[in-house]
């Protein structure tokens, strides 16, 4: 049942990440890149018990933090002005 | 007929695993079909937490010993605070950056979603 769990969560961060690819919006590519993280987790967690190892657990830790940091970091930053991409027409002005 | 303890233990951890692995399935299925960010958003915001926790409690059941046990329910504590805020403040961008949820009008047709990856044009 381990096994299954673990092959489970790996089907689904591949489902995160067909959307991350696809996703038509900026958010959605937020929103995918935190499940992915979410799931990194639990995958993290399984597979210390599936190896044997459950020294994995720390790394469990650590990276919910630093998922939690990103994904707030990235969030903040869209809110500032250097999302906005410059439109096609000041492109060709530039040029 | 009596079933030994350990096996009864060995039967709920596989329970919560099994459960836990459907709702991470349904979450996944459900961040590819929906049709819009906010309810792709609630998809991935009710499987996170409960199939987050399934599996924690199937884990912990399958190990005695104390420090494993009190990692994990580290782990649970983390992402039973850490999901609902980051989905928060995610929805909370988003809306306030304009994107808008596709919405049915009188007549049952769906609205566009003219949203642009342009900057904030509507806050």
């Amino acid at each position: 049942m381990l096994i299954a769990a673990t092959i489970a969560t790996l089907v689904v961060m591949i489902l995160a990440i067909i959307r991350g690819i696809v996703g038509p919006t900026l958010y959605d590519r937020i929103l995918a890149v935190n499940m992915f993280g979410t799931k990194t987790v639990l995958l993290l967690s399984l597979l210390g018990f599936v190896m044997g190892r459950p020294e994995f657990l720390d790394i469990a830790i650590v990276y919910a933090l630093i998922n939690f940091i990103s994904v707030i970091g990235v969030l903040r930053y869209s809110d500032s002005f250097q999302f906005i991409q410059p439109s096609p027409e000041s492109k060709d002005k530039e040029q | 007929m009596a079933f030994d303890i350990d096996t009864i233990v060995e039967l709920i951890s596989a329970f919560c695993l099994l459960i836990g692995s459907f709702l991470c399935i349904s979450g996944g299925v459900g961040i590819l079909r929906f049709p819009d960010f906010y309810t792709r958003m609630h998809a991935v915001g009710v499987t996170d937490t409960l199939a987050a926790g399934m599996i924690l409690v199937g884990l912990m059941l399958q190990n005695p010993e104390a420090l494993v046990v009190i990692k994990l329910v580290m782990i649970l504590l983390m992402t039973l605070f850490i999901n609902p805020t980051a989905s928060h403040a995610l929805a909370k961008a988003a809306i306030h950056n304009g994107l808008l949820p596709i919405l049915d009008d009188k007549e049952g047709n769906k609205t566009e979603n003219n949203y642009q990856e342009s900057g904030s044009s509507n806050c």
